[in-house]
């Protein structure tokens, strides 16, 4: 049976929701269960969703329309890219709950209600069709997260809660009001139509700088980054994972729907200006990473580094670049959630983040030491690991643009092995310094499940990552063709005849084979 | 036109103040009766308002006693907000005021006679109506400021509030009597006319004055000092009817003053609404983060709010215009909710609270009472999905489609100066530990009004925007 037959985005955004307020008045161990159940619930219509989706169909599928609000529609429909993020969301929302199934034991019922409706939310933003509904999702986000923080963070959660909110709310309130305008001027909401309008050129500049100014600091993008070490660090481990496996990548989601397609000129005059703040972000967030002693500070620099190669690949305007983007989102999501859980996984055991109180650890805990020794070579890009397919075609795409700009990105690869196995030399290598931590049990079977799925998934994306590609194609070749014209002109263009290249040539059969590959498509 | 047409067309007012003068006598003999008082006068604002809705069915726009007062879409919208509000007043004050042993059978008959005034305010046609209306809502006002007698704070917020409404009414008076000198007329459409193309200094005098008046009786800034204090003083029930009705009675005198008089000189007043706007929002935003008093910090809120609704009069537009009424309703409701939540706080040994101290960690001690007092704050900030957002939206569409980019994103980046204090009072609530003062509530109306006005700015009042939006653009039309 075809999903198209039912209004499913709906029904995926209304059964956490339901169980969201169910668990506000459910008991705990009744509230466990209750969001596993929905969560997992939506994740089989999520699969579902991806069986069905034919990524030869309409651009737009699944498309439900209703005038419920006055001049917000209930307009919903996604495409591959909207397919891949809301596939991540409903496979990460289990393993949360799963995450928080013990190390949550005061408030319960809220604490689910706030998870499933960050679910319900972060559905709603991927799916959402008509520019005032996807801003209301994309700001509601705030509410819950900001709870989270707040009632179930670390010792410093107060300011980290406002340092979240508040930053969020100023990038995105600006956003508004270019939102308004493009409203007043293309007289429609729709997404899809304007997708298709042209912006005179000297508006998208204003327009461009105010979106930037929300997905910059979602992204986060250095240096409005500041406030995402903070969340991260304070937050519950499940309130990590779902921060950096999802919450980050509605930035990059912002640029690719909205900046890019809507704004092709000024996202082409723009260019330096993200490739600038991009290159200091992998340089200097990979060095502030290498020095932390608090893990959780380190993996959240290592995100900012990792979205710095997503705004990158983004901006290259072309194919191989963006698909590297939404594949790095995508492993990204992946892995930075997995190292969160095993940051988590440890942090249950001793309850310190401090790198020093561990070590040694692949001898008494030589299951997690494996699955944790996988997760940090997928975030360093193995070859056989989602990070290394995303990250390489990415910079591939971006050595078509700006030679320098990739030279310096590539260098966060160096980097990112550099903090990341020193991480692990210090945690699960060397001697077993402490008696406590020397003492830990072995990952234990709800844990195993929690991380094997992700284990799964990365080696997965590694290994065929066409899986991934195929629903994406025709989509990004979509966007590509949108914003063609203000495309920028490379910097490693060969000269024709050059005696000196010719005969590393392979006859300009890349591009005839990207071409031929987008008609098929 | 004869008489009879005209009370035709004022019957709301003519039924309101039948009821408060017998109300009055009733009060005279049996001052201890207030209950039955405050529901014969919900009655009396039950009925008005089936008038009101009857004129706004009928689409009526006909002036009565020669053009002295009006009867139009406009002034029936807002009419419908104050009554509502009055009547919320008046259901949710009896227990309280008996409790403070200040529940007197005159409290219904001031909330009647304010309505009137504010009645007349919103459908004057002339400055003289106007101030009719402006000085009986006023004059009630400020004996409800200190309607608890024995209560020192209350006799405080009274006299300033009498003190420095006088004040602001004799500047109005001032402006009035330059206008009136000038364009010859006190009749609206009159100076409207007359207010066209070059004008003389004493006119634009006459408009400043006339502005500073009427932005005192809207607490905008600078004219908002007597605000804390008087929500601070007044009783609770006594600070949320003031928050809410004369807000929209002033709000909307406002917009027809300005749109049906003073409309052919937008470059005049539209850079003072501007100010005002802006200073209010900032001074709205930054006043409350230091308060430690609820009161305090909702009247601050009130600022703020005020701030946002004058953006739409900025615009200076039809649509402007709809978007302030849309977001006057959805602020009644907050507004209200809030105070109800605020009068919920007893301790456990019968007294009320009202600070921050007090609402420590009430997530835990009384869960549903924070989640609503955390639904209006986050709607007050103007977080989306709350329905606070949507009066914030369409007040800056407005201004957008009027073009003027420049204040729409300083307005709506001050707003978030104001997230801050708003998220202050969730976070008390929800992150401290409990103090464990407030005890549990056993009063059912307030319980019941609040979660209706909570339910109401929840999402689920996106469902209402259809209707709004037809009402608040038939009323804007009205003044066009």
């Amino acid at each position: 049976m075809n999903a198209s037959a039912l209004p499913i985005l709906s029904i995926m955004l209304a059964i956490p929701m339901g169980a969201a307020i169910a668990c506000l008045f459910a008991r705990a161990e009744t509230a466990r269960l209750l969001a596993l159940g929905a969560t997992l619930l939506n994740l089989a219509l999520g699969v579902w969703l991806w069986v069905s989706y034919d990524p030869a169909g309409a651009q737009w599928q699944f498309v439900e329309s209703l005038q419920l609000f006055g001049p917000i529609g209930w307009k919903l429909g996604i495409d591959g890219i909207s397919l891949t993020l809301i596939m991540l969301s409903v496979f990460l929302m289990p393993i949360c709950i799963g995450a928080s199934w013990h190390a949550i034991q005061k408030r319960v019922g809220e604490y689910m209600a706030a998870f499933l409706l960050m679910e319900t939310l972060m559905i709603g933003v991927f799916a959402a069709q008509d520019l005032l509904l996807f801003y209301i999702f994309f700001e509601a986000g705030l509410i819950p997260m900001y709870l989270i923080i707040g009632i179930w963070g670390g010792a410093e959660r107060i300011y980290a809660s406002y340092k979240f909110f508040l930053y969020t709310l100023l990038g995105s309130v600006v956003m508004l009001i270019a939102m308004l305008w493009m409203i007043q001027t293309a007289g429609t909401a729709d997404i899809p139509t304007l997708l298709n309008t042209d912006f005179p050129v000297e508006a998208q500049k204003w327009l461009w700088l105010a979106f930037f100014a929300s997905f910059a600091v979602k992204m986060p993008m250095w240096p409005v980054h500041t406030w995402l070490p903070d969340a991260h660090v304070q937050a519950p481990t499940a309130g990590s994972v779902i921060l950096a496996g999802v919450l980050l990548k509605m930035g990059g989601y912002g640029f690719l729907r909205f900046s890019l397609p809507m704004f092709p000129e000024a996202s082409a005059d723009f260019i330096p200006l993200v490739f600038g703040l991009s290159m200091v972000a992998v340089v200097y967030t990979s060095l502030v990473a290498l020095v932390q002693n608090d893990m959780k500070k380190l993996i959240a620099y290592s995100s900012v580094a990792h979205m710095a190669i997503v705004t990158v690949g983004l901006f290259t305007f072309n194919q191989q670049g963006i698909e590297g983007a939404i594949i790095v989102m995508l492993s990204h999501g992946l892995v930075s959630g997995a190292l969160f859980l095993c940051v988590g996984v440890i942090y249950d055991r001793l309850h310190t983040r401090e790198i020093n109180r561990y070590g040694g650890l692949s001898i008494n805990m030589p299951k997690y030491a494996l699955l944790f020794m996988l997760f940090t070579m997928a975030s360093v890009g193995l070859p056989g690991t989602s990070g290394f397919v995303g990250e390489f075609l990415s910079l591939a795409g971006a050595y078509k643009v700006s030679t320098w700009a990739t030279l310096i990105a590539t260098t966060g690869i160096i980097l990112g092995a550099g903090y990341m196995l020193y991480l692990y030399r210090r945690i699960a290598f060397g001697e077993q310094k402490n008696a406590d931590a020397a003492a830990m049990p072995d990952i234990d079977g709800r844990e195993m499940w929690l991380l094997a799925p992700i284990a799964a998934a990365v080696l997965w994306m590694g290994v065929y990552p066409e899986s991934f590609l195929a629903p994406i194609r025709r989509d990004v070749a979509t966007i590509v063709a949108r914003i063609e014209r203000a495309a920028p002109a490379g910097d490693s263009k060969l000269k024709a005849n050059d005696p000196t290249t010719v005969k590393y040539r392979v006859g300009g059969h890349g591009e005839e084979k990207n071409k031929a590959e987008g008609s098929h498509h | 036109m004869d008489l009879n047409a005209s009370l035709f067309l004022v019957r709301p007012e003519v039924i309101l103040s039948f009821s408060a003068l017998v109300l009055l006598l009733l009060s005279a003999w049996r001052s201890e009766a207030g209950r039955l008082a405050s529901i014969l006068a919900v009655a009396a604002l039950v009925g008005a308002g089936a008038y009101v809705v009857q004129f706004m069915a009928s689409g009526t726009d006909a002036l009565a006693f020669d053009g002295l007062i009006g009867n139009d879409a406009f002034g029936n919208f807002a009419k419908i907000l104050i009554y509502f509000a009055a009547a919320i007043s008046l259901m949710i004050a009896p227990r309280f005021l008996e409790k403070m042993g200040a529940m007197r059978a005159e409290y219904p008959v001031l909330i009647l006679l304010a309505a009137i005034g504010m009645g007349i305010m919103v459908s004057a046609t002339d400055l003289v109506t106007l101030y009719i209306g402006l000085e009986l809502n006023s004059l009630a006002a400020y004996v409800l400021a200190s309607f608890a007698r024995y209560d020192g704070r209350s006799a405080e917020a009274g006299l300033k509030y009498f003190v420095l409404g006088a004040l602001a009414s004799g500047i109005l008076l001032f402006g009035m009597s330059l206008l009136y000198g000038f364009a010859g007329s006190t009749d609206f459409s009159a100076i409207g006319s007359a207010l066209n193309g070059d004008i003389s200094l004493g006119m634009i005098f006459g408009i400043v004055f006339v502005l500073s008046g009427l932005a005192f009786k809207i607490s905008a800034a600078p004219f908002h000092m007597w605000t804390p204090d008087v929500y601070e003083g007044a009783p609770t029930p006594v600070t949320a009817f003031f928050a809410s009705a004369p807000k929209v009675a002033a709000s909307a005198l406002l917009i027809r003053v300005v749109i049906e008089a003073f409309g052919n000189e937008t470059m005049v007043w539209q850079q003072i609404v501007i100010v005002v706007a802006l200073i209010s929002i900032i001074i709205g935003a930054v006043g409350a983060i230091g308060q430690q008093n609820l009161k305090r910090l909702l009247a601050y809120s009130s600022i703020n709010n005020i701030g946002f609704i004058l953006i739409g009069l900025a615009a200076g537009t039809e649509q402007g215009v709809a978007g302030m009424l849309v977001y006057l309703a959805i602020y009644v409701a907050m507004t209200l909710g809030s105070f109800i939540v605020l009068m919920q706080l007893k301790a456990h040994d019968g007294s009320y609270r009202e600070t921050f101290g007090d609402i420590a960690g009430l997530s835990k001690t009384r869960p549903a009472l924070a989640a609503v007092f955390a639904i209006f704050m986050f709607s007050l900030a103007g977080i989306p999905p709350l329905f606070g957002f949507w009066g914030k939206l369409v007040v800056f569409q407005a201004a957008v489609a009027a073009n003027l980019l420049p204040l729409a994103v300083i307005g709506i980046a001050a707003s978030v100066i104001g997230a801050f204090y708003y998220l202050k009072v969730v976070k008390v609530m929800y992150f401290d530990e409990p103090a464990d003062v407030i005890a549990p509530s056993d009063d059912a109306v307030l319980s019941w009004t609040g979660g209706i006005m909570a339910a109401a700015v929840s999402p689920l009042g996106y469902l209402a925007i259809p209707v709004l939006a037809a009402l608040s653009a038939q009323a804007a039309r009205a003044l066009f």
